[in-house]
């Protein structure tokens, strides 16, 4: 099953005659290991999509099943449970000041009580390792450049082995050389891995990440591009088209 | 459940994509998680929140601790003002005592027959009754010649029945006529009688409109109905205070045969005198007088009133702080739920930080009222010092407190939303 199946997805903020649709009757699949961005104007609706998918926001219509969870009437408790196998990315890295980059990462772990401390360091420490902070691990986000901090939110968003990572605009604040080099590395550890990324971006620079690239408008998806053959064997995706 | 717990797996694995069988997917008996665990990380993540600003942190503690000095100032003198109420009648070494049904207070006796006092020999136990009487009248300041409300308090003094520090010494002075001890206890205001009496030996002053010899010294201390307290013979009394009938008595202090029981001999009292007077162990005559002064007056309001106003503030300070610090960490406290951390975790934090300010801000707030309690015991005489009571039960509302204000900071964790975090 796909790790993102979503079919007549309809969302609307605000009650009666403040009523305004953002989604509309969006169908939309993210395949394993795929990786995906999401572009279109602002207003377009990605970013509510894109917290529907986390589970951050509760689903009104139509049907959203992510990594096998059908997210249309789940509970507050079913939602929080399935945060913790996705992979979360922000903008701005939102990393705890009081912690440094070590435990930031280990915090990911924590809500797995089976772990021990030294196993949630340990691996919190490979993990920014392997985003290319080695050394780094024991400083607090504020002595870290912009683009260090973002590759301790990639590490605290991978270190859990999500089975999918969400990312909203993750080099939006940062300088071309450090976006294009975050935007790799989350890429390579992803690809790697075989998680599956659906980004939100706007930024150009970034979009020979994407296996297929997706655009909103208005509340639809107006295009879905295969940037290039899939990988691993999976099937080319295909953005449903809007219904109507 | 175990789905999501599973990390080591291939994200495509069926476990994770949910195609694994249903039985599978249920919640599975997996080891509880310890309630350590449970309590302790939220309770790390409180502490290095609140490590990481120190100002704040200080602030807090301040908080905590002026609340703590505060309670502990209230409640201190609210006993300290009972202690000293009955301090006249804590300080008579008796058994038993006899008193009319109607008094209510020491300082405003009702008489009783002295006969009562007869009457009580009649029990084998009773090795003494002795009467005591009770009386105000004037002091005049041998110093200024200003004239002050003392308590007269008047009984055999050579039967050993009562007794007040000092008095064994000069008990033979004082069956001479008109010779009376003063209490050097008393507030200053009655002059520097101590001093004087060093310097000259007995001197004559005037108590109501006679003059009377003082003859020495014996130690009580002030209480709420006296500033002041003068020992005298029961014969003397009588001389100095005319209008009374001899038959008459305010108080009668039993002392009892060693090794007594002082319950039985109290009920056999009970049985064999009339009920014109009751019969009180030495702790129920203390308790008697406490209870007058803790209802008939607004003391035990006042100073429960002032200790809830000293947690009030506290509450604002620490719920400002723990406010505050929710506040400005909202994005991480909603990344933190994005990334599957519960409400209910996350009000862990904020009630472990609560209880942490609570503990760090109380000891030093503890060490400062003692030494306060020492500070203002000098300057008032009121016997002020900590105890272990006080001070457990101050730290229960302290605790309190710091619950009350993180359970009222806890509601700005709602706004701390996930979905608006894109």
């Amino acid at each position: 099953m796909d790790p993102i199946h979503i079919e007549g997805l309809t969302f609307a903020y605000g009650e009666g005659e403040l009523r305004r649709p953002v989604l509309r009757d969006v169908s939309l699949t993210v395949h394993a290991g795929e990786v995906v961005l999401l572009t279109g104007p602002s207003g377009s609706g990605k970013t509510t999509l894109l917290t529907l998918i986390g589970a951050l926001r509760g689903m009104q219509d139509g049907s959203c099943r992510v990594l096998g969870r059908e997210l249309l009437g789940a509970s507050e408790r079913d939602r929080v449970v399935l945060r913790r196998s996705i992979g979360f990315i922000f903008q701005n890295h939102n990393l705890l000041g009081f912690l440094t980059a070590r435990q930031n990462v280990a915090m990911s772990l924590e809500m797995d009580l089976a772990t021990t401390e030294s196993e949630r360091l340990d691996r919190a420490g490979a993990m920014l390792a392997s985003v290319g902070l080695a050394g780094h691990e024991d400083k607090p986000p504020s002595k870290l450049s912009g683009g260090q901090r973002q590759r301790v939110a990639i590490a605290r968003a991978l270190v859990g082995g999500p089975g999918l990572v969400l990312a909203d605009e993750p080099t939006a604040a940062l300088d071309k050389v450090s976006g294009g080099e975050v935007a790799h590395l989350l890429r390579d550890i992803a690809k790697s891995r075989g998680t599956p990324i659906l980004m939100v971006t706007h930024d150009p620079r970034i979009l020979d990440i994407a296996d297929r690239v997706i655009t909103m408008e208005d509340g639809r998806i107006v295009a879905g591009e295969m940037a290039h053959a899939g990988v691993g064997g999976v099937s080319p995706l295909q953005a449903t088209p809007p219904k109507a | 459940m175990n789905v999501m717990t599973k990390t080591a797996l291939l994200p495509w694995a069926p476990e994770k994509t949910g195609e694994a069988p249903q039985a599978d997917a249920a919640p599975a008996p997996v080891a509880r998680p310890g309630l350590v665990a449970l309590l302790w990380l939220p309770t790390r993540l409180a502490w290095r929140q609140l490590r990481a600003e120190r100002a704040r942190l200080f602030s807090a503690i301040a908080g905590v601790m002026f609340a703590a000095v505060l309670v502990f100032m209230q409640l201190g003198f609210r006993s300290a003002l009972f202690d000293s109420a009955t301090r006249l009648l804590s300080n008579m070494q008796a058994e038993i005592f006899l008193m009319n049904p109607l008094t209510t207070a020491s300082f405003r006796p009702e008489p009783l027959p002295r006969v009562r006092a007869h009457q009580a020999l009649a029990l084998p136990e009773v090795a003494q009754a002795v009467p005591v009487y009770l009386a105000q009248s004037t002091w005049r300041n041998p110093d200024d010649g200003s004239r002050r409300a003392i308590q007269m308090i008047g009984f055999d003094v050579e039967a050993g029945a009562m007794h007040f520090e000092g008095l064994d010494a000069i008990a033979p002075a004082l069956r001479r006529v008109d010779a009376v001890g003063f209490d050097v206890r008393s507030r200053p205001e009655f002059g520097d009688v101590a001093r004087l009496y060093a310097e000259r030996g007995p001197f004559e002053v005037q108590v109501g409109n006679r003059m009377v010899q003082m003859a020495g010294v014996v130690s009580i201390g002030p209480s709420f109905g006296a500033d002041g307290n003068l020992v005298m013979n029961e014969v003397n009394f009588r001389r100095m205070v005319r209008e009374r009938q001899a038959s008459n008595t305010d108080l009668v202090a039993i002392r009892l045969r060693p090794g007594t029981d002082i319950a039985s001999a109290q009920q056999r009292l009970r049985e064999i005198l009339p009920q014109d007077v009751v019969v009180l162990t030495h702790a129920e005559l203390v308790a008697h007088e406490r209870m007058y002064w803790e209802t008939a007056t607004p003391i035990g309001f006042i100073f429960a009133f002032g200790s809830v106003m000293g947690l009030i503030v506290g509450m604002v300070i620490v719920y400002q702080i723990l406010f505050s610090d929710i506040a400005n960490h909202l994005r991480e406290y909603a990344t933190l739920k994005a990334i599957g951390y519960s409400n209910f975790y996350l009000a862990r934090v904020v009630m472990a930080a609560a209880l942490i300010l609570a503990v760090i801000g109380f000891l030093p707030g503890a060490a400062l009222s003692t030494w306060l309690y020492g500070v203002v015991a000098d300057a008032t005489f009121l016997p002020l010092a900590m105890t272990v009571e006080r001070a457990t039960m101050v730290f229960g509302l302290i605790f309190g407190m710091c619950a009350a204000a993180g359970l009222l900071a806890m509601r700005k964790l709602r706004d701390a939303s996930p979905a608006d975090m894109f």
